[in-house]
C-alpha cells in the first residue's frame, strides 16, 4: 500500500511505477487516495448509476458547468516541510479533486469491479486534454494566503508561517478550468479550486444545469427562476441537495428556488467507517476498486504536469495574495467565462 | 417547543457549526420525523446591552422564524467568542407527520471580531440558503464587510433621525443586496388601500387628476411618509421638488405631474406606534379619499359621496412588521427601488 503523494510529477510517478512493477504485479499494488474511501465519494456512483433521474441530464445537453471546491479554513498546521515542496496543486488537485472529476464524468462501468471501474476512469482522464505550457496562464491561477482574519482572529500569512521561506513561491490556492473532450462532455467547463485559510471548510461538487429554454412564468416580485443545481457535499456536511424552482404560495405565479436535501448524517443511523478503515480492509481482501491504478496515476499527473512546469518556469511574476479568511483571490473570477461566478463558499 | 442546547466559551465558528451538525444528527437519530428547516439564514448584529429587546422581537416572529438565526451580540472589551446554540422543535404528537427544527445561535463577540464579521458568520450559516442581515443598532462597517455573504439586508429607514441619510444608506446597500426596509413595509396597507381605491375602471382616470397628497405620520416615521410619497411619484411619474418647510411643522413640495401640479405635504402627528397616521389624496372636486388609522383597521372617508367605512385588518401593526420583513426576504418587490429613488429626490 502506498500513500500519496505518488511521485512528484509525471516523470517521477512513471519511474516509481516502473520500479514497483519490477518487483510486484499491478494487482499487488494499492495506491491510496483516501477520498475514494469516503462514503460520499462512492455515493457519487450510486447517485449517477442507481437513479434513472440524473443520468439522462448528465451530459453537455443539460449541464451548463461544474464547480469542484475543496476549501480549508486551516493553514498548513506546522507542516511547512511537506507543504513547501508540494503546494495546493499537488496536495489536492492532482489526486482528490481529479478523482472527484473522474467519478463525476465517467461512463457507466459494466460492473463495479476494480478494473472495469478504473478502465472508465482512465478513459475519461485521458479525455481531459492537458494544457500547453504557454496556455496555462489562461486556464489556471495560483495564489498564497496573506495575513488576515479567520473566525474573528488574526492569523499570519503563508510566508510568515514557521518553516516557510520568506520568498516562497509555493501556492496555497489553485484554481483551474478544464474540459473533458469527449462526446458526453464537450464544451462543458469544469472549474476546480482549492485553497488553505479560506473562509470556511467545505468540499463539494456543484453541477449547474442549463436554464429552461423558455420561461412562460412571470418573474416580477420574486427571486425568479434559477437554473437547477445538484450539490454533492463531501465534507463537512456529507449529502446531496437539489435546488428546484417552486411556486410561492399566493395568487400570483411567483417562483423562487427551494432545496431538496439528503444528508448522510441523518438518513442513515449507522456511522460511516473512516475512509482509511474501508481502504485498508479492501486492500486486505485484495479488492483494488477504490485504489488508483498505474495508468490512472500517470493520466492524473499528465493533466497537472504542464501547469507545474509553467509555474516552475515563471520565476518572476509576483505570486498573487489573498487575505486569510477570504474566499480566495478576486482574480480567480477571470477563469470563469459566460457570466458564471464561483459559488459562495 | 422542545429545545436541545449547546454552549461553549472561547469557541470558534467552526466549533459552533460542528455542534449544530451534531445536534441535528442526534435529534434526527432519536426521531426521524424531525427535519431541519432549510429556507433562510438570518444574521442579526446587536449591541450586547440591548440584546434582550431584539431577542424578544425575534421570539415573536412565530411562523416567520428563519431556519437558522445567528444573533451576534457585540460587547466592548470582549476578546473571545462565546456561543450558545439552540435547536427548537415540536415533536409530532401522534407519531405521524413531520416536525421542523429551527436553529438559533447566539455569539458574543468583541469589536475586533466585529471588524471581520464575515469570518465569524460565514462558517455558521447554511451555505446553500439565502442570508439576510439585520443590524438594528448601527455597526454599518460590520454590514459592509459582510455584504459578500448576504443576499438581503433588513433595515429600518425610520431608525435614522435624518431621512436623507437613511435613504442614502438604503440606496448604497441596494447596489449590493436586496433591501427589505421596515419603513417601506409600514406603508404596505396604505399603498394597498390606495391602489385598490383607484382600481375600478371608472376611477382610474382620476389617478391623473390627483392634485394634492397629504401624508400624516408619527414624528419618528418621516422616512415611511416620504417613501409613500415617493411611491406615488414613481408610479404616476410625478417630478417632485425637494421637500421644504410648510406652514406648520410639516414639509411641503410641489410635483410636476403629466397633466398638472400636485401639492405634497407631510405632516407629523403624535401617535403611539410608529408608521403612518393617515393619508389623503384629492382630485379637486371630483374625488377625495382619506385613510386614517383606527381601531381594527383603517378608517376610510370618501368625498363627495361622504361615505365612511372601515378597512378591517388593513394594518398589521408594529408587532407583525418584523415577520413581514422576514417573509419579504424571499420575495422581490420591484416598486421599492423606484420609490426609494423618488423619496431620495423628495428629501433633497
Amino acid at each position: 500500500m502506498i500513500e500519496k503523494p505518488f511521485g512528484y510529477d509525471l516523470a517521477s510517478a512513471r519511474k516509481l511505477n516502473s520500479d514497483l512493477l519490477e518487483v510486484f504485479d499491478e494487482s499487488q499494488i494499492f495506491r491510496i487516495d483516501h477520498y475514494l474511501g469516503k462514503e460520499t465519494v462512492q455515493n457519487l456512483l450510486a447517485l449517477r448509476f442507481a437513479n434513472a433521474l440524473f443520468e439522462p441530464v448528465w451530459n453537455r445537453n443539460y449541464v451548463d458547468s461544474v464547480q469542484i471546491t475543496a476549501a480549508e479554513d486551516i493553514g498548513i498546521e506546522g507542516r511547512a516541510g511537506y507543504y513547501e515542496g508540494a503546494g495546493a496543486l499537488r496536495d489536492l488537485v492532482q489526486n482528490h479533486m481529479l478523482q472527484l472529476l473522474a467519478l463525476l464524468t465517467i461512463e457507466p462501468p459494466a460492473s463495479f469491479e476494480a478494473n472495469r471501474l478504473r478502465d472508465e476512469k482512465v478513459k475519461v482522464l485521458e479525455a481531459i486534454v492537458p494544457p500547453r505550457v504557454r496556455d496555462v496562464r489562461s486556464m489556471a491561477l495560483r495564489a498564497q494566503y496573506g495575513p488576515g482574519v479567520v473566525g474573528g482572529e488574526r492569523v499570519p500569512g503563508y510566508r510568515q508561517e514557521e518553516g516557510v521561506a520568506p520568498d516562497s513561491r509555493t501556492e496555497t490556492y489553485a484554481a483551474l478550468r478544464l474540459e473533458v473532450s469527449n462526446w458526453r462532455w464537450a464544451g462543458v467547463p469544469f472549474y476546480l479550486r482549492t485553497g488553505k485559510r479560506l473562509s470556511r471548510k467545505v468540499t463539494d461538487i456543484a453541477v449547474t444545469l442549463k436554464p429552461v429554454p423558455h420561461l412562460a412564468l412571470q418573474t416580477s416580485g420574486s427571486v425568479g427562476v434559477q437554473p437547477n443545481e445538484i450539490i454533492l457535499t463531501v465534507q463537512p456536511d456529507e449529502g446531496v441537495s437539489v435546488s428546484l424552482g417552486a411556486k410561492i404560495p399566493g395568487s400570483r405565479m411567483r417562483i423562487r428556488p427551494v432545496i431538496m436535501e439528503f444528508r448522510y448524517g441523518t438518513s442513515f443511523m449507522s456511522e460511516s467507517p473512516e475512509a482509511y478503515e474501508r481502504l485498508i480492509l479492501d486492500a486486505m481482501r485484495g479488492d483494488a476498486t477504490l485504489f488508483t491504478r498505474n495508468d490512472e496515476i500517470e493520466a492524473l499527473w499528465g493533466i497537472i504536469d504542464p501547469i507545474l512546469t509553467a509555474w516552475q518556469e515563471d520565476r518572476n511574476s509576483p505570486i498573487r495574495e489573498y487575505p486569510a479568511g477570504s474566499a480566495g483571490p478576486a482574480a480567480a473570477e477571470a477563469l470563469l467565462d459566460g457570466g458564471r461566478k464561483w459559488r459562495r463558499l | 417547543m422542545t429545545e436541545d442546547v449547546w454552549s461553549a466559551q472561547d469557541t470558534t465558528p467552526d466549533d459552533i457549526e460542528s455542534a449544530l451538525r451534531e445536534m441535528l444528527r442526534e435529534r434526527h437519530a432519536a426521531n426521524q420525523a424531525l427535519a431541519p428547516a432549510r429556507v433562510l439564514n438570518f444574521v442579526v448584529v446587536v449591541d450586547r446591552d440591548w440584546k434582550g429587546e431584539i431577542s424578544n422581537r425575534l421570539q415573536r416572529l412565530g411562523r416567520y422564524n428563519a431556519s437558522r438565526t445567528v444573533l451576534c451580540a457585540v460587547e466592548e472589551g470582549r476578546q473571545k467568542l462565546d456561543a450558545r446554540a439552540v435547536m427548537r422543535y415540536e415533536e409530532p404528537a401522534d407519531g405521524s407527520g413531520l416536525g421542523v427544527m429551527l436553529e438559533e445561535v447566539e455569539i458574543d463577540l468583541g469589536p475586533e471580531q466585529l471588524e471581520r464579521l464575515d469570518t465569524v458568520i460565514d462558517p455558521v450559516i447554511v451555505s446553500e440558503l439565502p442570508t439576510m442581515l439585520w443590524s438594528p443598532h448601527g455597526y454599518d462597517e460590520a454590514v459592509r464587510v459582510a455584504l459578500d455573504l448576504v443576499d438581503v439586508i433588513l433595515l429600518d429607514s425610520d431608525d435614522l433621525a435624518d431621512p436623507p441619510e437613511a435613504f442614502a444608506r438604503a440606496t448604497e446597500l441596494l447596489r449590493s443586496a436586496y433591501v427589505v426596509d421596515l419603513a417601506w413595509l409600514r406603508t404596505t396597507p396604505w399603498r394597498e388601500r390606495l391602489a385598490a381605491s383607484f382600481d375600478p375602471p371608472k376611477r382610474r382616470a382620476a389617478l391623473q387628476r390627483i392634485a394634492n397628497l397629504m401624508v400624516r405620520h408619527q414624528p419618528a416615521s418621516a422616512a415611511s411618509a416620504t417613501l409613500l410619497a415617493g411611491w406615488l411619484c414613481s408610479r404616476l411619474r410625478w417630478d417632485a421638488e425637494p421637500l421644504g418647510s410648510g406652514n406648520g411643522a410639516g414639509l411641503r413640495s410641489v410635483a410636476d405631474a403629466p397633466e398638472h401640479d400636485v401639492e405634497i405635504e407631510l405632516e407629523p402627528v403624535e401617535q403611539e406606534v410608529p408608521g403612518l397616521v393617515g393619508v389623503t389624496v384629492g382630485c379637486g372636486d371630483v374625488f377625495s379619499l382619506s385613510l386614517d388609522r383606527g381601531p381594527g383597521g383603517l378608517r376610510a372617508h370618501e368625498l363627495p359621496s361622504d361615505r365612511t367605512w372601515r378597512v378591517l385588518g388593513a394594518s398589521r401593526g408594529e408587532a407583525g412588521i418584523l415577520g413581514e420583513g422576514v417573509r419579504q426576504a424571499l420575495l422581490r418587490d420591484p416598486t421599492y427601488g423606484p420609490a426609494l429613488a423618488a423619496a431620495r429626490r423628495l428629501s433633497g
